[in-house]
């Protein structure tokens, strides 16, 4: 057992956070989030150059030759500086779909334009009925020759207005949520018969509902197996929920190191509100959420190369838990800052706006609840047989 | 004891929904709640109360109070927040008006009373200030008297809704050297037209703009805007505060808050059923049924008491603790049924006026804003540890 980073893993979190500390400071990010287009595109070339794009793929594709802890070291990172670009939508989710289904032709043509920025994509797997269900499929595509149509409505694409290529999820047989029958494409954004409707999110990224209406793709566009992609997506999805744990738990030890430093430094009854007890003991409470948030995001990690169960129920798992620990610790943040938390001036309620979205970023704390409960009662049936 | 209604109380009800379902405006019709709204929104109700004589019930009778017995005002309370009315605002309603006609002069009483019941003047509240939150008999903001006036200097934060202000309760420094501090503070009327007064916004993490900091630089206001007697501000802000917590619990309007969420559960989808049937989502939502029965029969035994001429003392701290805990829950479980759709940030109303957007459902762009805004409740009005605070010393007597 060893949970050390390498070298390198070190060197990537060391200029990845030298990098924010210069180029992500609090009012930057305020204006970059006002900005008509609420990103960098530059800044996401930087940390193409740096070589992060690249760190979680095998050298074979290209990559450094990383994996999921270096998705894990990137993230947190991330969540300190509250970092806008789509790190999770193209490289986990755009790359983790290549890396893991992709043809070597379709990995030559846009996993390496994913590393070097040339490409961004965002994973279109939302539906306005389908709730965190990943199966729940509106969305079709017919087999048209040798390729396909698209035809559906997918909703709250993260990152999609900053994407030139979708990754999209689709049926194309079996009836609405069956686990077979489902398949996953990649699209062109400015490809004939898609719309989108782009708008800001809470915690001050940008979404975009996306409508397909007779969309045309070659057979090319289909990855993975037809009509089998399920099991696909559900790894990709379980890495991304990884990382954005690890997100997560960057984002709650600002937010509990800016809450402390806040009562070291306001006082009110003529002395510093950390020197009340309540408050102290609701500080070690964030402390432990945050601690055991870093606890989950190793332990899911760590877990998701190994089979299928076991990695499922890990990611489940540490989602259950820091779903809960985020929303503690971004309530109790803006609690103990009173009034001045509650403004928009300050840098702990923006903390506290991603703490809230990431819950429902690839299912809440319920759905992963009865996700790990089902695979909990799978494994004590098949224990019993 | 019993909890029926009587007869009489019953044909009171029945009066009191025809007279809503006839005379609310029906532009404000699914307005309740939510941010932003004009001066003229926030008032419009309040003006066809006032002309009813309904816009300040509990005021004493000679005030022109309805004289309704606590069960009265309690119906009064349901039946508004079925249509989610856009009440009076408390400021001046419920907060400056009763230490008006409890400490006043006869002038200042004919002067405010009647402006403040028909929603001609609108009041803001001048407490808290950068230094002076939880704490705050810490205030700073100093009146000076200079003859006939007193010049005012100092800053005040939090003014809720003073963009739109004539009037301001402010609480200032009248004595420096008082032995303690609560001894030097007086509590004074300010118009906010007055030179020397700046009132800029602060945005709150929901992006809406409902609170302001105010300056005062040497601000001359005559001393006869005074309340009650120099330098004993404490005591009547002290029992402003107590009227507010009493409102504060908000029973009627998380009751209806609840029903919202049941509908939006029934809406909303979950493996081709209705959310309203998932098992663990529902008991979350008769659990918080349950902890809103507990807060509605401690509020009524509270104003069974008040009826008895007991004045809201330091139990209110429990209305206002478990009050703003079940609306804050009630924002959280409305923000976990809109699933994705919670994070669209669609700010204010769609262009054209109307209740519809062209992103989700029209209830799901408010999820996250509500959320958000409803962290400051457990913040305002003396914060949830001030009231356990409050409860230790008055009742437990530790």
């Amino acid at each position: 057992m060893d949970f050390n980073f390498t070298e390198e893993q070190g060197m990537i979190r060391d200029s990845l956070s030298r990098l924010i500390r210069e180029k992500y400071d609090f009012e930057t990010r305020v204006g970059v989030v006002k900005s008509d287009s609420g990103w960098r595109p530059e800044m996401w070339a930087q940390l193409a150059e740096l070589g992060l794009l690249m760190a979680p793929f095998s050298e074979e594709d290209g990559g450094l030759g990383g994996g999921p802890v270096d998705v894990m070291i990137v993230m947190q990172e991330f969540g300190k500086g509250l970092v806008l670009e789509p790190f999770v939508p193209s490289v986990v989710c755009g790359g983790g779909f290549l890396k893991h289904g992709g043809t070597a032709a379709q990995k030559e043509e846009h996993l390496t334009a994913i590393m070097s920025a040339d490409s961004t994509f965002a994973f279109a797997y939302a539906e306005p009925r389908g709730r965190y269900n990943l199966a729940d499929l509106e969305t079709t595509a017919k087999k048209d020759g040798s390729g396909y149509v698209l035809n559906g409505h997918k909703a709250v694409v993260i990152a999609a207005p900053w994407a030139n290529k979708l990754i999209v999820t689709a049926r194309t047989g079996g009836g609405r949520r069956d686990a077979d029958g489902i398949s996953v494409f990649i699209v062109d954004k400015a490809a004939k018969g898609v719309s989108t409707r782009d708008y800001p999110t809470v915690d001050g990224r940008r979404a975009a509902e996306v409508y397909f209406d007779n969309v045309s793709v070659g057979a090319d566009a289909l990855i993975g197996e037809a009509d089998n992609g399920l099991g696909l997506i559900e790894r990709v999805v379980d890495e991304a929920t990884a990382a954005v744990c690890a997100e997560a738990a960057g984002v709650m030890g600002v937010a509990h190191a800016m809450t402390v430093e806040y009562s070291r430094q306001r006082k009110q009854f003529g002395t510093p509100i950390g020197k009340f007890q309540v408050l102290q003991h609701r500080m070690v409470d964030m402390f432990m959420e945050h601690e055991q948030s870093i606890s989950m995001t190793y332990m899911a990690t760590l877990k998701l190369g190994e089979d299928e169960v076991t990695r499922k129920k890990a990611a489940s798992a540490a989602k259950v838990r820091i779903g809960q620990a985020g929303r503690f610790v971004g309530q109790q943040a803006i609690q103990i800052h009173g009034g001045m938390g509650m403004t928009e001036e300050l840098a702990v309620g923006h903390y506290f706006k991603r703490l809230t979205m990431i819950d429902s970023e690839f299912g809440n704390v319920d759905h992963h609840l009865r996700r790990y409960t089902t695979l909990s009662a799978g494994e004590a049936k098949l224990a019993a047989e | 004891m019993n909890l029926d209604f009587s007869p009489e109380e019953i044909a009171f009800r029945d009066e009191v929904r025809t007279f809503i379902d006839k005379s609310y405006p029906k532009e404000l019709f699914g307005f309740g709640g939510r941010e932003d709204l004009s001066r003229e929104q926030y008032l419009a109700w309040h003006k066809v109360l006032a002309k009813k004589g309904w816009s300040t019930p509990s005021w004493p009778t000679e005030h022109g109070g309805t004289g309704w017995t606590s069960t009265q005002r309690y119906i009064w309370s349901e039946e508004n927040a079925r249509v989610d009315a856009i009440m009076p605002l408390p400021f001046g309603v419920a907060m400056v008006a009763p230490v008006i006609y409890t400490f006043g002069s006869d002038e200042q009483k004919a002067r405010f009373l009647p402006k403040i019941q028909s929603g001609e003047e609108w009041w803001c509240q001048g407490y808290s200030e950068p230094g002076a939150g939880s704490d705050l008999a810490a205030v700073k903001t100093t009146a000076v008297r200079d003859g006939d006036d007193y010049i005012i200097n100092g800053q005040k934060t939090w003014t809720t809704l003073a963009q739109h202000a004539d009037w301001g309760f402010f609480l200032c420094r009248t004595d420096p050297k008082a032995e303690k501090r609560q001894q030097g503070i007086s509590f004074i009327l300010i118009d906010m037209k007055t030179p020397g007064i700046e009132v800029r916004p602060i945005i709150t993490i929901d992006g809406s703009h409902e609170v302001n900091e105010t300056w005062l630089t040497d601000v001359r206001v005559p001393v006869e805007n005074r309340v009650g007697e120099e330098n004993m501000g404490w005591t009547y802000a002290k029992f402003l505060l107590a009227h507010e917590r009493s409102g504060i619990a908000g029973v009627a309007r998380s009751k209806r808050g609840i029903e919202k969420l049941r509908a939006i559960a029934a809406n909303e989808v979950i493996d081709g059923k209705p959310l309203s049937e998932d098992a663990s989502f529902a008991s979350k939502v008769s659990q918080l049924e349950i902890d809103l029965t507990a807060l509605e029969f401690t509020e009524l035994r509270t104003l069974a008491g008040e009826a008895q001429g007991k004045g809201p003392g330091p139990e209110s701290s429990i209305l206002k603790v478990k009050g703003t805990e079940i609306q804050q829950r009630l924002t959280e479980l409305t923000l976990e049924a809109v699933g994705h759709y919670g994070a669209p940030y669609l700010r204010g109303r769609p262009a054209d006026g109307s209740n519809t957007y062209d992103v989700g459902p029209d209830y799901a762009p408010h999820a996250a804003p509500m959320y958000l805004n409803m962290r400051k409740t457990s913040i305002y009005g003396g914060s949830n540890e001030i009231q356990r605070n409050i409860i230790t010393k008055m009742i437990l007597g530790l």
